[in-house]
Formats: structure tokens, sequence, C-alpha cells
């Protein structure tokens, strides 16, 4: 018998069907995925199941028994509990108060402390209850919220993209926890759009595509490209490589090395390396070993010593970020929303932000705003950025959108050398496949390409030759065609950097 | 000048009564921001509170019933910046701002038939035993007893935020919004009473200038008063003790002040009037503020 059976359920908002007729079951101790592109209806679907919206139509019962969770509290009381996308959780409060405040009832403070002691090296999730949780990490913050949840004994353990934040280490110690509970007979719902993930874990999967359920399927026996292809509801297309003859060499670095910008980053040491037009250039790495500071010193934000970056052969390592784009060199960081993007501004004037000194929006010192609304259209159009106007806000778009119009932007700038760090994070698997695309055709036409990432998958489909951070050291630069998984996994710097995060 | 005419007992006796409607207002305006509320209307909810106080007194006689009347109407006033705030989702700042006018403007009108009159006398408390006391008697045990429901009303607060459940999610609610909602705490329910319990302190504080320091009904009285009371709170870190320190620092060198001023000191009167603001300022800044409520100031709204 299963756990939770969901029959028909239905939830529109003004303008879009968020849930039509969605039925399925949950099996008891099962690890069931709820896979989906972003906008799929995932978030609405178990929004209903905690409590937090109410749906138009259609019937859940739990345990044989009709639920109709008023609200999360009445969710949680029936056994339901949930580990939200983006942590619900107070940064100024120790553990112990986030996790009483997330409980019914909870016990005084000293028996919480005692309570997640206990819990937390049950299922090998350490966790010090007095500490404040603004200075934990990702995957420390995500175990907080998992243990409030196991100390009410969950039936039924919703998880919404827990992986997106976590290192692979942190994944693997997540997966361990899961598996434990789901022997013990806890069903758990996992939501992702990482399809290996998915194929690792879970027992059963619900594919949703705008809002229907378009198909069921065994993951462990359905290859990752089917999953896909699923729930983009066509053939995926497979980035094209095109030969093509390497040029000039575009950028240079030599010996490399800057002092650690911030108190939780990583020094740079003596970093060289060469990148023709043409070339993409993959450097791989687990998170925190140089990635962001890399960029940095590409960029400009971070300035180094005149020659360690050779830009055309140009020294520049002086030069703040208008003025490498100007001889050429334009870049897209990680973090959209913050960092290559203002959440707050229209994407015109994200646009301009960037785009000035390569494209001529300024004159005299006033933005043209005619021609930046001209560009930034000419972007979401070729970029196939879904967006209801270039005015619409930056923080508006979904994660895939906006990702496709950061790169875009930089791309339709034609620059000679384009520095991009993890370009389809967080992405789903058409936008990734156009975003790959892009650089790929960027090179073609003969500019250099920097491709930083954290996806192996993605660096071996797109690169020419690969180089590992490690410790803020850049290995010796390989030819990507030649090299296996498992060598690129020494290249990663062996197993020091792969303990267990404590 | 002759320093000699200040009499450093009732000069730390009377610092104590100076602070204390600073204390009030600022005490309720802290619960309010931990919530996540910012309402710069203090001064008008403090105005509105001493002229509700002032009027009710009067017309029954008896002070205890002005100060219910002050933070009921205090907390009314709130309850409309609330209202605008939490519901309709107007700025804050901007509501705040039209708060302290409104009340400034509103206390002038409901007060103009008091002008001149006398407020009921409150006497003060002799505390029996303590009072008694050499030195610190008269300093700590012999003031009306609104100086210690102030004094009570910050305990209770700290209590309140750190040591009961509903304090945990108001402080929750304050600090990130949007969680405490997924959570499914009431956000804007628990907002609103917050608002309503600065509004009450506010109007409490305002009555005690009116009732008890002055004690009769001028317009516009409150002269700044409510400003303080919302730079303490900031200074004080967001918390209650630390609150305490700065009203009484504000209450101790303006009563300072007014000493050295009566035993003509040879310094422009305008230095020593600014003091008290100055030496709160720079003593609090030096203590190094601390975290501001994360969603304080913030405009709450349960979208999808």
């Amino acid at each position: 018998m299963s756990l939770i059976s969901i029959q028909g359920l239905t939830k529109a908002y003004p303008g879009v069907v968020a849930n039509k007729n969605v039925s399925f079951d949950i099996g008891r101790g099962e690890i069931h995925a709820l896979l989906g592109e972003n906008g799929a209806g995932k978030s609405t679907l178990v929004k209903a199941i905690y409590g937090l919206v109410k749906p138009d139509s259609g019937t859940m019962t739990l345990e044989g028994e009709p639920f109709t969770p008023a609200e999360p509290r009445a969710a949680r009381a029936a056994g339901v509990a949930m580990v939200f996308q983006h942590f619900s959780l107070f940064d100024a409060m120790n553990v112990a108060e986030n996790i009483s405040l997330g409980m019914e009832n909870p016990p005084p403070q000293n028996e919480i402390a005692e309570q997640v002691r206990k819990v937390s090296h049950q299922y090998g999730l350490p966790l010090d209850p007095d500490m404040i949780v603004g200075d934990l990490s990702a995957g420390e913050r995500q175990r907080v919220e998992i243990i409030r949840c196991l100390l009410q004994s969950p039936k039924l353990l919703i998880m919404d993209e827990p992986t997106s934040v976590l290192t692979p280490q942190e994944v693997e110690i997540l997966f361990q926890t899961l598996r434990k509970l789901a022997a013990e007979g806890t069903s758990i719902l996992y939501i992702s759009h990482k399809l290996e993930e998915i194929r690792a874990l879970c027992d059963h999967a619900t594919v949703l595509r705008l809002g229907q359920v378009v198909g069921e399927c065994d993951p462990k026996t359905t290859s990752a490209r089917e999953m896909a292809e699923m729930m983009v509801g066509m053939v995926l297309h497979v980035p094209a490589r095109r030969e093509k003859p390497l040029g000039d060499v575009a950028l240079t670095l030599t010996n490399l090395t800057a002092p650690a910008p911030h108190q939780f980053g990583t020094a740079l040491r003596g970093v060289t390396l060469e990148v023709r037009k043409g070339e993409i250039f993959g450097i791989g790495g687990v998170a925190g070993n140089g990635q962001d500071e890399m960029v940095a010193a590409l960029s400009g934000e971070m300035r180094t010593q005149t020659d360690m970056v050779k830009i055309a052969g140009q020294p520049a390592g002086h030069l703040a970020p208008n003025a490498r784009r100007a001889i050429g060199l334009c870049a897209a960081p990680e973090e959209r929303n913050g960092h290559a993007a203002i959440p707050d501004m229209s994407l015109i004037e994200n646009t301009a932000l960037t785009a000035t000194t390569r494209k001529n929006l300024a004159n005299n010192g006033f933005v043209q705003w005619d021609k930046a609304r001209d560009f930034a259209k000419e972007i979401i159009r070729t970029f196939d950025v879904r967006t209801p106007s270039e005015r619409s806000t930056a923080g508006s778009l979904s994660g895939g959108n906006l990702q496709k119009f950061v790169i875009g932007r930089e791309i339709m700038q034609d620059p000679d050398v384009l520095v991009v760090n993890q370009p389809t994070w967080g992405v789903d698997a058409s936008a990734a496949a156009a975003i790959r695309q892009a650089l790929l055709d960027l090179a073609a036409q003969g500019a250099a390409v920097v491709v930083i990432s954290q996806d192996l998958d993605e660096l071996m489909e797109v690169s020419d030759r690969f180089a590992a951070l490690n410790d803020g050291k850049l290995s010796a630069p390989r030819d990507a065609a030649t090299l296996t998984i498992e060598e690129i996994g020494l290249m990663l710097g062996g197993a020091h950097d792969l303990e267990v995060a404590q | 000048m002759d320093l000699s005419s200040i009499n450093p007992i009732l000069l730390l006796a009377s610092l104590m009564v100076a602070a204390t409607p600073i204390l009030l207002a600022a005490i309720g305006e802290l619960v309010v921001e931990r919530a996540g509320v910012l309402n710069l209307g203090v001064e008008g909810m403090m105005i509105t509170g001493a002229v509700c106080g002032f009027m009710v007194a009067v017309s029954t006689g008896s002070p205890w019933l002005g100060f219910i009347g002050a933070a009921v109407g205090g907390a009314i006033l709130a309850l409309l910046f609330g209202i605008l705030t939490q519901v309709l989702l107007s700025n804050q700042v901007a509501t705040g701002l039209a708060l302290t006018l409104f009340g400034l403007g509103l206390s002038a009108l409901m007060g103009q038939n008091y002008i001149g009159m006398k407020a009921p006398s409150f006497p003060d408390w002799h505390i029996p035993l303590f009072g008694d006391i050499p030195i610190i008697g008269p300093i700590v045990f012999q003031h009306d007893p609104m100086v210690y429901v102030g004094l009570i009303l910050v305990a209770a607060a700290w209590w309140f935020l750190h040591k009961t459940r509903a304090g945990l999610v108001l402080r929750a609610v304050g600090e990130n919004h949007d969680a405490a909602h997924a959570l499914g705490y009431k956000v804007v329910r628990v907002r609103i009473l917050a608002i309503m319990f600065g509004g009450a302190c506010a109007g409490l504080g305002g009555a005690y200038l009116s009732l008890v320091r002055v004690p009769q009904w001028t317009e516009g009285m409150t002269a700044g008063a409510g400003w303080i009371a919302l730079a303490i709170v900031v200074f004080a870190g967001w918390k209650p003790w630390r609150l305490v320190l700065g009203a009484y620092l504000f209450g101790g060198v303006t009563v300072l002040q007014l000493n050295l001023q009566a035993a003509g000191l040879a310094i422009p009167v305008e230095y020593l009037s600014m003091s008290p603001y100055l030496a709160t300022i720079v003593v609090l800044v030096i203590m190094s503020a601390g975290r501001a409520p994360g969603s304080l100031g913030r405009i709450f709204h349960a979208s999808r």
C-alpha cells in the first residue's frame, strides 16, 4: 500500500496553470523523484502537499486517510516534513533555535540541543547546536534543515533541489543519509533536475512538463538522456563541435600569483597558461580552489602585476574591467543574481552595465538608452531568453533564462577572449545545451574561451584542452579528447580535498 | 560658577526620571524592530500618548487611568501604521515619518482645551526598607512607580524575546520573514501585535512627560525624545540591557548639563544642550553596534 496518493491535483494561478490533473503515488520507504524543468510545476505541487498552497481540485490521501493540510503545521503534524530549496533558516540564531522554530510543540532549548547532538551523530551529520547558523557552510546549513525534519520522525520527507548548493562530497554524505532513512521506512520525495543524481538515488521517477505528468520511469534502468527528453518533450540537441584551425595566442597568464582577497578566499599560486584564438580551455576543480579568484584576476576585478596577464600580447594585469573589455576580454562570473546582473534593474540597464564600452552605448557620458534597448532586444532574440519584455528586472527571470541573457550579453559583444564561470549552474537541460552550443560557436568564430566549471561532463563536452585548479595552482594542461574521467579525478588533486567535511 | 550648588544625590536621582520617557519609548521600538518593522513614528505616538494620557488623567483625576489611556492612544495610532504598512504594504520609512507629522498635528488639535491645566499629582513611592538606605535609597528607591514600570518592561521584553517561544517566533519573523512564512508562522499578525505594543510603550513614554516630568500639556512637548529613542535602539544594537545604559546615559548627561547651566558654567548654552546627544551617540558607537534584524524595514508579501 502506498503512503501518499495524489489524484487529479489541479492548481491554477491567474494566467497560468501550475498543475493540471497530476496523479501519482509514493510507497513506504520509497525514494521518489519528481523531475521537470524550471516552471514545470514541481514547486507548486510540493507546496500543496506541505500545506503552503491550496489546490483548486483533486484529492490527496495519506495512509488511506483524506489529507488536506490547511497550513504547514497541519502537514507537519500529519508527518510530512520538507527541506527547502532556498533554506528557510535564520542567520542570526543558533542551530537549536532554528530547529525549534521548525517543530510543533518543541521541548525546551537544552533538550533540543541534546537531541540535535544525538540524531546528528546517528545519521552521520555532525552539528553543534550552539553554532550561529550564519557562520555555517552551505552543507552544514542543509544539515540543520534535515535534522529539523528528522527530529519529527517524518513519514514523508520532501527535498526540493537539495544538492544545488552542495559540493560533490556533501552530496555523497546526503545520499548516504537518505538511503539510511529510506531503509528505515521513511518515504522521500526528491525534486531535482540533476539526472545523474536521480539515477544514483531514486527508485521511481515521475516526470512533469508544463504542469502535467508526462511519464513515469525507473531511473535506475532509464538513461539520463531519455529522462531529459521526457522533461523537455523534444529530442535534445547535442552541442556540435566544428573543426577549426587555432589562431594566435589571445590570452597569456604568466606565473599569475595573488594573495587571497578575503578571509575565506584562496590565493592563486603561479598559474601559467596560454589560450589561442579558436580554442576552448576548460578549468575544472572542486569549489573553493581558486575559481572565483581566477575569474576576478582575469576580468579585472582583482588587479595583479602588469605582466602576469596579457591580452593579445598586451600587458593587462593592472587594467580595470572596462579597460580589459576595450581590448577584447569579457567575463561572466558565476553568481548571476548580484554579480553578473543586478536583480532589481531592468535587462536594458543590465545590458548597459557591461556592454557600454564595446558597443559604444554612451556618448560623452550620457547613456544612449535606445541603443542599449536595441542591443538588449537583440540578446533576448538571439539567445531565446523567455521574458515578457526587455524592461523586466533581471531578478524576475528564471535562473536558466537569466543565465542565457548574461552569457549572451558577453558573447554578443564579440569578445576576443571570453571567461565564464559555471555557465550552466542551476540551469535546465535545454538552456544548458543552448549555452554550451553558443560557447562552441563563439570559439569557432575565432575567440579564445576559458570555461571554469565544476561539471566535468560539461567541460569534456566543450573544451579542447583541460586543466584542474587545486588550492590555487593550475595543473599542466591536457588535451581533452584523450582524457579519461579517472585521469581527471587524479588531476583534481587526489584524495586530500575530498575528505568528509566535519 | 558654583559647582557646590549641584547635589550629586539629587542629580543621580533625577537621572532615572529623565531617562524614563526615552526608555519606555525605546523598549517598545526595540520589540517592533526585532519583529522586522521600522516604525519612525515614535515621536508621533509619544506625543499622542502624552495628550491622551493628560486628557484622561485630568477628566478622571487618576494618573494611572491616564497612563492606560496613553497606552491605548499610542497603540491605536500604531495600529494605523500597522494596517498601512503590513496590510496595504506601504513604505515603512515614509509611513513612519507621516505618522510623526500626523501625531504632532492630531495631538495639538486634541489638546487645545487643556493648555495651562495642571495634571493630577502622581506621588513618588517611598519603597519601604530599600528607600531608607542612605544615599542609594534616595537615588534608586524613592521614585514614582512609572520609573520601575519602565525597568520592569525592559526586563520583561528581554525575558520574552530570549526565553519564550513567542519571543523566538517574533525574532524569527524579524530575521527572515520569508523563512518564517514558509514554516507557517503568521508574519503579519506577529508584526501588527508588535507594532501595537511599540505604540503603547511610546504612549506611556509620552504620558510620563505630560503627567510627571512637566507636568502639564504643551504642544510639541516631546521635543525630539522619540527620535532619541529610535537612535538608542540602533546604537544599543537591538539589545534590551544596552538600551537601559543608553537611556540612562542620555538622561544623566541631560540632567548634568541642566545643572551646569544653572550653576553658570562659562560654556555657551548651545554646547551644553547638544552634549547629551553627542555623549549618547559617541558612547554607543564606541561599544560597536550589534547586527540589525535581517528583514528590518523590508515589505513582506506572502506571494506564491
